[in-house]
């Protein structure tokens, strides 16, 4: 008796939450939600969760675009802001900060945040800058049947991959077993930031701008992407993420370090070859160089909220945005994304991403002249690359180019 | 016409002039003679949903708002900016002529620093993309002009088609067609026997379809406007010329291309001044790796995590200062021919 009434009472709640949820998610008052975020399905399916939440005198308007980097910071600059919630990532959420274009979210925390986790909030200075509500990073994709054709174990570490890549070639079964994503710009430039995060080292002389690559580590990073290159299709120069994923589709790679993010779009299997999916297996990413964190990067996207709006509209966008990640959503989408939300339940797309994560690999760095950096070394690593230029001189490029720029950014 | 009516009538133009062309270049000059303040950093500590918290440094937001309100432009750098790595690099030559192993040591290092490998790939592309266009364009121009009228219509259209294409669409289009699974990218291989050609993996060859690229779709505009001045060629000075037993070739050497001269001259001076500014092939090949532009390079400091507005308007600046040079033999030229017909 007493427990069907424990039932009924708790059913009773849970149609009353329901039904709050569904009429405009419950936002008190009035406001508008303008959301700014990158293009990709994931964050596509938040601005649409969001937009749920319209209705009576909320509006929601959402731009998801692959420009979103370029348009935030002249954005959120004008007074009132364009838009009212910036979705953002490690690095694109550096320039708001820099020019103090988002507002703190510990009030709006404290009253509307109870479904978010302790780590979801990102945390500057003491003060929660951005929700986070997923992660992505970088790992191994590997096809299981061409590895035990040759006779090897899962690859742990590059050294593993090259041995392996070598096997492979000498053994016929492909030409190009590897490849990356080496377009000269934002890709090769992450390659690089990848595979030096795993050697240990740090980017900069510590709380100073002062660049701080030109070490042994570089040269061990330059070498391994160099060394990659030699099982690579010639043209591995024009591979961005997307070229690499159609080319592993298409059967013509055995190996690659390829985004969590597109994980999902590989084991949905649409337009690859026979047996691709089936035999392809996410794993941690790999080490380098002995050493014992995977050389990738870890990501984060999360929203933070404009600080030129009222703040009413900052009010309705959270609790938009709330609802937008909220469980509900992630337990009917649990494949899209690996979800840094309450009750989520990783499937098997979301595998390799965990599995790096567990073994400790490091953020993508957050420093204000990080993105400087980025922008060199996406310029001037093309030629050692290509093979036209030594290891040396494309660090001591690397460092002309960033100092330069770094002389003009204010930060040296 | 008197002055005043004449005055009048250009006003509207001379307002439009100085807002949309005189005012954004003096806005480029003064833009990239500032660098931003010095940052003021603070270090706080960073927490992240992976690996906990950390020490970071950040800016100073209120200590910096209170500078840029002080001087919104930024700092005064003079001509620092001009003369830096990134630009025209004034301490890297001065090292590279002062110490070097010879003469191959200096061009290829000079051609290491980024501006003059844009420079170089620019000009490159300018004067062998020009001629050769404005070539292919008289050639084509002269077949159409003689076949039957009733082909006419569509054989133009057809020849069009490359200048109608968005210039990215059309790199986008021949980038596909050279890839090593693309129609011309496979026959390459075929006819070449060789399995392993890449058009876009060698910078020699990346060159060349840039080049390529560049006479494909720069041709059609040459060959309309010759095909226009093809109809005005005297009728009567071709015909005493046929007479007098002048061939095809001697008509076209000695009365086509006079006639054509000056047209010559106009063609030649938008297209090199198009070419100066070529961008679109080089992202549409993702040819970054070998090819760079001056163009590129203001695109590059305008993209990414980080903008550099100052170096992008010092590149702007010295682009605006290339056109001009390259524009002035023909310019002295125009000039001459008017003062000549003057007087």
């Amino acid at each position: 008796m007493k427990l069907l009434l424990k039932t009924t009472v708790s059913l009773g709640v849970l149609c009353l939450t329901a039904g709050a949820a569904f009429a405009e998610c419950g936002i008190e008052g009035t406001g508008s939600v303008r959301i700014l975020s990158n293009d990709f399905e994931a964050l596509r399916l938040v601005n649409t969760t969001a937009a749920e939440c319209a209705g009576g005198s909320v509006t929601v308007t959402s731009n998801a675009t692959a420009e979103h980097k370029n348009i935030q910071v002249p954005a959120l600059t004008i007074n009132p802001a364009e838009y009212s919630v910036a979705v953002v990532a490690n690095n694109s959420i550096v320039p708001l900060l820099n020019d103090d274009l988002i507002r703190p979210l510990d009030d709006l925390i404290a009253q509307y945040g109870q479904d978010l986790q302790p780590n979801q909030l990102i945390k500057i200075d003491g003060k929660t800058m951005a929700i986070a509500f997923m992660g992505n990073a970088q790992h191994l994709f590997y096809r299981k049947d061409i590895l035990d054709q040759a006779g090897i174990a899962e690859p742990k570490t590059y050294e593993d991959i090259l041995a392996a890549a070598e096997k492979i070639k000498a053994d016929g079964l492909m030409q190009y077993p590897l490849a990356a994503s080496d377009k000269p710009g934002w890709d090769l430039a992450a390659e690089f930031v990848n595979t030096y995060l795993g050697t240990g080292g740090e980017f900069f002389a510590t709380g100073s701008a002062e660049l701080d690559i030109d070490n042994a580590n570089g040269l061990k990073t330059l070498e391994t992407m160099k060394a990659l290159t030699a099982y690579m299709d010639p043209d591995y120069l024009t591979f961005d993420a997307n070229g690499i994923q159609a080319e592993y589709k298409a059967g013509n790679v055995a190996m690659m370090v390829q985004w969590g993010s597109l994980a999902g779009d590989m084991l949905n299997g649409e337009g690859a070859a026979d047996g691709v999916v089936e035999n392809t297996v996410l794993a941690a990413a790999p080490t380098v160089g002995g050493g014992s964190v995977p050389a990738v990067a870890l990501w984060w996207d999360g929203f933070t909220i404009a600080k030129n709006i009222s703040d009413e509209d900052a009010a309705a966008s959270f609790q938009a945005m709330v609802h937008g990640i909220s469980p509900d959503m992630v337990a009917a989408n649990p494949t899209v994304a690996t979800w840094l939300v309450a009750g989520y339940e990783p499937g098997p797309a979301a595998v390799g991403v965990i599995a790096t994560a567990n073994a400790g690999a490091r953020a993508y760095p957050m420093q204000p002249y990080m993105g400087l950096l980025h922008t060199a070394l996406s310029v001037e690593l093309a030629e050692f690359m290509a093979g036209s230029e030594s290891a040396e001189q494309a660090l001591a490029d690397v460092k002309a180019a960033y100092d330069t720029a770094a002389k003009e950014g204010g930060y040296l | 016409m008197p002055h005043k009516t004449f005055f009048a009538f250009i006003l509207p133009s001379l307002i439009a002039m100085v807002l949309f062309i005189a005012l954004p270049i003096v806005s480029v000059v003064v833009q990239s003679m500032h660098v931003e303040h010095g940052r003021i950093l603070v270090s706080v500590e960073n927490c992240q949903p992976f690996g906990g918290c950390t020490t970071e440094t950040r800016v100073d937001t209120a200590a910096m708002a209170q500078l840029r309100a002080e001087q919104p432009m930024g700092q005064f750098n003079g001509f620092g900016t001009y003369l830096n790595r990134g630009h025209l690099a004034v301490n890297e030559i001065g090292a590279i002529l002062a110490n070097n192993t010879g003469l191959g040591d200096i061009v290829s290092r000079i051609y290491n620093l980024p501006f003059y490998k844009a420079l170089s790939f620019t000009l490159v592309f300018c004067f062998v993309v020009t001629p050769l266009a404005m070539g292919l364009g008289f050639i084509i121009a002269l077949g159409v002009n003689t076949i039957p009228k009733m082909l006419k219509g569509p054989v133009i259209f057809f020849s069009l088609l490359p200048m109608i294409i968005t210039p990215l669409i059309g790199s986008l289009i021949l980038y596909w067609m050279i890839q090593p699974n693309g129609i011309i990218g496979a026959n390459l291989r075929v006819l070449f026997d060789d399995p392993t050609l890449s058009l876009r993996q060698s910078p020699v060859l990346t060159w060349l379809s840039l080049l390529f690229y560049g006479v494909w779709t720069n041709a059609p505009f040459s060959f309309v406007v010759f095909y226009a001045g093809l109809q005005t060629v005297p009728a009567d000075t071709l015909e005493s010329a046929m007479i007098d037993g002048a061939s095809r070739w001697e008509r076209i050497r000695y009365v086509v291309i006079p006639h054509l001269a000056p047209l010559a001259t106009f063609v030649a001076l938008v297209q090199l001044m198009d070419n100066f500014r070529v961008f679109e092939p080089i992202v549409g090949f993702s040819a970054e790796a070998n090819a760079t532009s001056l163009s590129w390079l203001i695109f590059n400091d305008l993209s990414g995590d980080a903008l550099l507005f100052g170096s992008a308007g010092a590149t702007s600046v010295i682009t605006i200062i290339g056109v001009i040079i390259l524009l002035t033999p023909v310019l002295i030229r125009t000039w001459r021919e008017f003062n000549h017909k003057v007087v």
